[in-house]
């Protein structure tokens, strides 16, 4: 088990780093750093500490040096629109990102897995089918077609959804759909191809063999062992689909999370937050992503057990 | 309940799905052909306004103005002309964003599964990167940072889905070379680029066309997510995607404007994907989905 948990530390730490330095080098293509990191409106005394901190007049080498030293000691510069520290400005929004992103997983959760179930149960019937074109559907429609559409009918036409803002549990459902669909769709497939690949093994008729009931065969023996499978998923693709969901359907829902952040740092060109919100949303997901391979070991006694 | 015992999980094969799946190409190929001969068959220029029939709905509806069965948009523009258009630059980008993708994940894999040790490790370190990476944010940052225009927006298309050629390839790769053929050419004195050409890459171009089928409907939904924000392809140029995106202010009175071109990027997705999956079971490649 040791020996993993080391593995996946190595694996997040040199992720981290990349992604860093990706988003320093994408910084640094745009040619003069001076501009890119300081914009307009600072005081002299501002603009030479800022400079001298991260060494923007420095070679490319000691500016990445600087970047590093920066990123390791959590200072990433100022944003150019608010005039605060980066880090505060997203860490504002943290809470709110949260909560649309645990509202969708429980959804998801709570709609996909029976969804997953029900089509691995009925492969052969229309209840298959039906199971197979949902979750096809949430591949093939972009979520912001999705929330659109829901918008125009919810909202517009039946006047039943409140359209922006995060204020009530009104709030939350189309932004929470809209964030599910592909993840839906992810886990659907997902949690079906597993269940199946368990059924067909001899367990499962041993089971049966034994007289349990079919509920317990399928909940069980089925899904405790698809399960493990399942869990890897979540984390793996959940993590970065939710994490491209959430800036289309933040921004369109007017949420203030960091989606809606980012795309907005984009458009105005506000390079210090749009940096460090890639690199917040980067350690989300890495993180995300190495409690997914500890879970996964945990519920996986081969993992669990061995020894080096 | 007993269907469920069966010890071999065989692919389904059934008359319905086949008829969805024609259907499916059908329309696929009905929407390339439409967007291929746009500029010959749209009723009005793209781009030309015309203030006096702004906001006029389609067809069948009342205030309908002759010759905009799509109906207009707030500028006066007709909505299916642009819509043409968009769709033919949407596709346009699709193609080569997926062909870049194809060049550079498939020499990556091409190279990662013929040569082994630290080249094919460190191939496949950037693999599980990219995969980690959420990459419609970098895609942001990098077309922020430098502009969108076009070529920019290519290149990100195009890197956006290396990753999985590359994946397929190598395992394609170390999975031919196993084979007795192979190991034959190498005995009989072949070098290893003439077995690459030869032998190799016949025998990838089935599965390197599903994935490219797949890659086309993924970067038609990236272009136009990114298009939607607004840091696709730039107005006044007309994209689906920003179609959608710009028309969202004019919904509540001119739905249309938005839900044209809406329906043309869910056709387009959902009879490529179709596509794809016909392709995928037709070349019998051993890709189960992830």
């Amino acid at each position: 088990m040791i020996p993993y948990l080391i593995r996946v530390a190595v694996k997040s730490v040199v992720t981290l780093f990349a992604i860093a330095t990706i988003t320093f080098i994408a910084t640094r293509l745009s040619g003069n750093p001076i501009n890119t990191f300081l914009g307009d409106g600072l005081t002299e005394e501002g603009r030479a500490e800022l400079i001298r901190y991260f060494q923007l007049d420095g070679s490319l080498w000691q500016q990445y040096l600087a970047f590093m030293r920066g990123a390791v000691s959590g200072e990433f510069g100022l944003s150019f629109v608010d005039r605060r520290p980066v880090t505060e400005v997203v860490g504002d929004r943290l809470w709110a990102s949260g909560q649309l992103l645990l509202a969708s997983v429980a959804f998801t959760l709570l709609v996909a897995i029976p969804l997953g179930i029900l089509g691995a149960i009925f492969r052969k019937s229309w209840i298959g089918s039906a199971v197979m074109m949902v979750a096809f559907a949430g591949y093939a429609v972009p979520s912001f077609i999705l929330a659109i559409v829901m918008v125009l009918v919810f909202s517009y036409w039946l006047n039943w959804l409140p359209v922006v803002g995060n204020g009530s549990f009104a709030h939350f459902i189309m932004p929470t759909i809209a964030m599910s669909g592909v993840l839906i769709a992810a886990l659907t497939r997902f949690t079906r191809n597993a269940m199946l690949d368990v059924l067909g093994q001899d367990f499962i008729r041993t089971a049966r063999a034994k007289g349990l009931s079919e509920a317990r065969v399928v909940l069980r023996h089925g899904l405790g062992n698809a399960g493990v499978t399942v869990i890897s998923v979540i984390g793996l693709q959940v993590a970065g689909l939710a994490a491209a969901g959430s800036v289309v359907v933040e921004s369109i829902f007017s949420w203030p999370g960091i989606g809606q952040l980012l795309v907005n740092a984009a458009l105005v060109r506000d390079y210090p937050v749009l940096q460090f919100g890639v690199i917040t949303v980067a350690v989300a997901v890495v993180a995300i992503n190495a409690i997914t391979d500890v879970s996964y070991a945990l519920a996986d006694p081969r993992i669990r057990l061995a020894r080096s | 309940m007993t269907t469920l015992a069966d010890p071999a999980i065989a692919p389904r094969r059934k008359g319905s799905t086949d008829f969805i799946q024609k259907i499916a190409i059908g329309i696929a190929i009905l929407l390339f052909a439409l967007a291929l001969l746009a500029p010959w068959i749209v009723p009005f220029a793209p781009l030309d306004q015309s203030l006096l029939s702004r906001l006029r709905p389609p067809l069948g509806f009342e205030r309908f103005a002759a010759g905009h069965y799509a109906g207009t948009d707030e500028l006066g523009r007709d909505v299916l002309s642009r819509s043409l258009y968009g769709m033919r630059l949407t596709l346009a980008l699709a193609f080569a964003g997926a062909l870049i993708g194809l060049l550079i994940g498939g020499t990556l894999g091409l190279v990662a599964g013929l040569r082994r040790g630290w080249v094919e490790d460190g191939i496949m370190a950037l693999v599980d990167m990219q995969i980690a990476i959420p990459f419609t944010l970098v895609a942001l940052l990098i077309l922020s940072l430098l502009g969108s225009n076009l070529t920019v927006l290519v290149l990100v298309l195009g890197i956006a889905g290396w990753e999985q050629y590359a994946r397929i390839v190598r395992a394609e790769v170390r999975r031919l070379s196993a084979l007795p053929f192979i190991e034959a050419a190498w005995t009989a004195g072949a070098g290893p680029v003439y077995i690459a050409c030869r032998h190799v890459l016949p025998n990838l171009i089935s599965p390197l066309v599903v994935q490219f089928t797949l890659a086309l409907s993924n970067i038609v939904i990236l272009e136009s997510t990114l298009s939607f924000l607004g840091l696709g392809v730039q107005p006044p140029q007309p994209s689906l995607g920003s179609m959608v995106g710009l028309g969202r202010d004019y919904m509540p009175t001119a739905p249309w404007i938005v839900l044209v071109p809406a329906a043309l990027i869910v056709a387009l997705t959902f009879s490529v994907q179709i596509m794809g999956d016909w392709l995928r079971d037709r070349a019998d490649v051993r890709l189960r989905d992830r």
